[in-house]
């Protein structure tokens, strides 16, 4: 018995409200994904690369599933406030796990360039959409095929080749419901050859005091050439549980930006896995966490570089405070034919009080000469001395914690390639150690305000 | 305006300081000097509340107020800055941001309010002129890639901005060359009034060609074994510490 047969069952109940609700690829794929969860289970704590997470436990609660599309509440486009000011984006909605557009959106795009919700490009694109969708994703793993089988709508994002977005595309993900809901969200982007584009992803939850389960299958293909950044700002509640899974093809001369932060979350698996497959590609994979709290951050990192010349710089930070959990394992693997690749990995972590437990794994796999490689990992508590020189020069405990949690983050910041999202980033992450929560600040609905001491 | 009466401390168990006693009044300049480990660093990071330090028995004051109950910051509220032998880096700090949580920490223990953005910005330029510290450390991280010089001139430009009433000026001298070493104590010297007082710990006669103390100390194992006037300072720079070591360990 696995948490999976609740989720099966309730496809079986509803197969056919799942596919009238949604189109195209997006229902063509579920008959696989079904066959794949048959007798399938969730990765349990102690499973390989799930030393101390449990996706069953995650999984095993009774949420529901929106398959009749229900409007949960107002249109969010509405009453969302953005808080990353000084930016001008192009800006949409998925509310639960259904797209809406924000008023405006699309004026100041390109022309060919696409964004829409998936559902309806897997009519209107209907070629693109089947030649892309699910075709990066590990039909093998449980959590992804369970979001294949469910996933109704999600975003479409398709630059052709050549074409420059200059406006970055910001996607806003909400959750809300009155009952423990499950949002199954799938995001698909296309960059053709030489095209470029930056997206800004945020996840809130304004519902504080209902649990949610988000389920994320994100498949990223950058054609040669492309230059894409993905920046995902995860700033929820304590009661939202996450599951997001990246899938990432790079083509020769790609050059992607992945930057993963968490700023308030109540647990998160987030899975990499980045195939550098032509010559040249060039990959930055950051990662940010910060928790407090029973809190729980686990990212896991595959990079497999495949060809020639590929350059990955990855770096994972996480400062864990009160009895906070994080966990970090990556793989960097270089194979046969991959000469010439470049590829570092780090880890570094904080654990500011005696409760914070963080495990870290970093590997590095070579079959391959001539590569410069390197990783390492290292976990310590707060710089003893800097913080008593600090303190003699007046500045209170307290604040110079603070000072230097914040000043840990730094060299991530410092790797965001847009100039406004990295001041917003410093403002966010130094209210984020101050105990405040930004996303309830962001938020319109009247719950308690819960972003205090304990979240 | 400090009185250290008889103050035993160590660190994890092991006694350092044996019964030190010291007076301090303000405008006065005290010179500790001693050979290797006699407690020299340890009496200014007992002084400044370092919590690695235990007291184990005696008394300090600090204009009547009991400065071993209060916390490292609210001594240096009260006017007790330490010139540290090694600086620390702080990455991802800047000198700014630094200075400026610093000051308006102070500044809010007088209730006081914060000063604004361009009234800091002023006295940070007028307080860089007194050590000649260049305007693009400012924005850099606190101390980070910082020469020996100009982590030291840092020091005297961080003293300069808190005004403290005491300065314990610890090896300020180490690892300096003399014309950073000029730099440094000629800003020590402006510095100086009637009302602050200066403590210069330190190894060489040297320094005290710069800075001119009143008192001379010397601590050995411990303790204050010999208190003079200037002259004492000449002495040692001319005969070492071993007749003093004699001196001690014979009287015992």
């Amino acid at each position: 018995m696995s948490a999976i047969d609740q989720y099966i069952e309730l496809y079986k109940e509803n197969e056919q409200a799942v596919c009238r609700n949604s189109a195209g690829a997006l229902n063509e794929a579920r008959r696989e994904a079904f066959a794949s969860l048959a007798g399938a289970s969730m990765p349990r704590k102690g499973d390989e690369d799930y030393e101390v997470t449990s996706l069953e436990d995650v999984f095993a609660p009774d949420y529901g599933v929106n398959v009749n599309r229900v409007e949960l509440g107002a249109n969010p486009a509405e009453a969302f406030r953005c808080d990353v000011p000084n930016m001008s984006t192009c800006m949409y909605f998925l509310f639960n796990d259904a797209f809406h557009p924000g008023k405006n959106a699309a004026n100041s795009l390109p022309e060919g360039v696409v964004v829409k919700s998936l559902k309806d490009a897997a009519v209107e694109n209907a070629a693109l959409v089947e030649k892309y969708y699910n075709k990066a994703a590990d039909g093998k793993c449980a959590q992804t095929s369970l979001n294949t089988l469910l996933t109704q709508d999600g975003i479409f994002l398709y630059v052709p080749k050549g074409v420059v977005v200059e406006k970055p595309i910001q996607l806003v993900n909400i959750l809300n419901s009155g009952a423990p809901l499950m949002a199954n969200r799938r995001m698909l982007i296309v960059l053709e050859e030489g095209a470029q584009a930056r997206m800004l992803v945020c996840d809130h939850t304004q519902n504080c005091e209902v649990s949610y389960l988000d389920s994320q299958v994100v498949e990223i293909f950058a054609g040669e050439r492309a230059v894409f950044d993905y920046y995902d700002i995860e700033d929820s509640s304590t009661g939202t549980n996450r599951v997001a899974s990246f899938y990432v093809r790079q083509a020769a001369g790609s050059n992607l930006m992945i930057d993963g932060i968490t700023l308030m979350n109540g647990f998160t698996r987030n899975n990499y896995t980045v195939e550098m497959e032509g010559e040249g590609a060039e990959l930055h994979l950051y990662g940010m966490a910060m928790a407090n709290g029973n809190r729980h951050i686990d990212n896991h990192t595959v990079v497999r570089h495949t060809a020639k010349g590929g350059h990955t710089d990855e770096l994972f930070k996480y400062v864990l405070d009160d009895n906070a959990v994080g966990a970090f394992s990556g793989l960097v693997q270089v194979c046969p034919g991959a000469e010439k690749t470049e590829a570092y990995q780090s880890n570094k972590n904080i654990c500011a009080s005696d409760g914070a437990r963080m495990y870290s794994k970093p590997q590095l796999l070579i079959d391959c000469d001539d590569v410069k490689c390197s990783h390492g990992s290292s976990t310590g508590q707060l710089d003893q001395q800097a913080l008593f020189y600090m303190r003699q020069r007046g500045i209170p405990e307290h604040e110079a914690r603070l000072m230097l949690m914040q000043a840990f983050m730094h060299d991530v910041i410092a790797g965001v390639r847009m100039e406004a999202l990295k001041d917003r980033l410093r403002h966010l992450v130094e209210n984020r150690f101050l105990g405040n929560n930004s996303s309830c600040r962001a938020c319109p609905s009247t719950c308690h305000k819960s972003g205090g001491k304990d979240a | 305006m400090l009185d250290i009466k008889n103050l035993h401390a160590g660190i994890e168990g092991k006694e350092i300081l044996k019964g030190i006693n010291l007076t301090v009044r303000p405008g006065e300049v005290h010179a500790i000097m001693g050979p290797n480990g006699s407690g020299k660093s340890t009496l200014s990071a007992v002084l400044t509340g370092h919590p690695a330090y235990k007291v184990t028995e005696g008394e300090v004051t600090f204009y009547g107020k009991n400065l071993l109950e209060m916390s490292p910051e609210d001594r240096s509220h009260e006017g007790i800055f330490l010139s540290f032998q090694y600086p620390v880096e702080i990455p991802g700090v800047s000198m700014v941001n630094f200075m400026r949580a610093a000051l308006n920490a102070k500044r809010k223990y007088y209730n006081q309010e914060p000063l604004s953005a361009s009234d800091f910005l002023k006295l940070m330029r007028e307080k860089r002129a007194i050590v000649q510290l260049d305007n693009k450390l400012a924005s850099r991280s606190v101390n980070e890639g910082f020469s020996g010089g100009e982590k030291k001139r840092n020091e005297i430009f961080q003293m300069a901005v808190l005004e403290p009433r005491l300065s314990i000026l610890d090896e300020t001298d180490s690892g300096l060359d003399i014309d950073a070493l000029r730099i440094v104590a000629e800003g020590v010297n402006k510095l100086k009034t009637d009302n602050n007082a200066t403590i210069v710990i330190t190894h060489y006669q040297r320094l005290l060609d710069y800075i001119k103390p009143d008192v001379v100390h010397v601590l050995y194992k411990g303790r204050i074994v010999k208190t003079a006037g200037p002259e004492l300072a000449l002495e040692l720079e001319e005969r070492g510490y071993d007749w003093i070591k004699e001196e001690v360990d014979n009287a015992k």
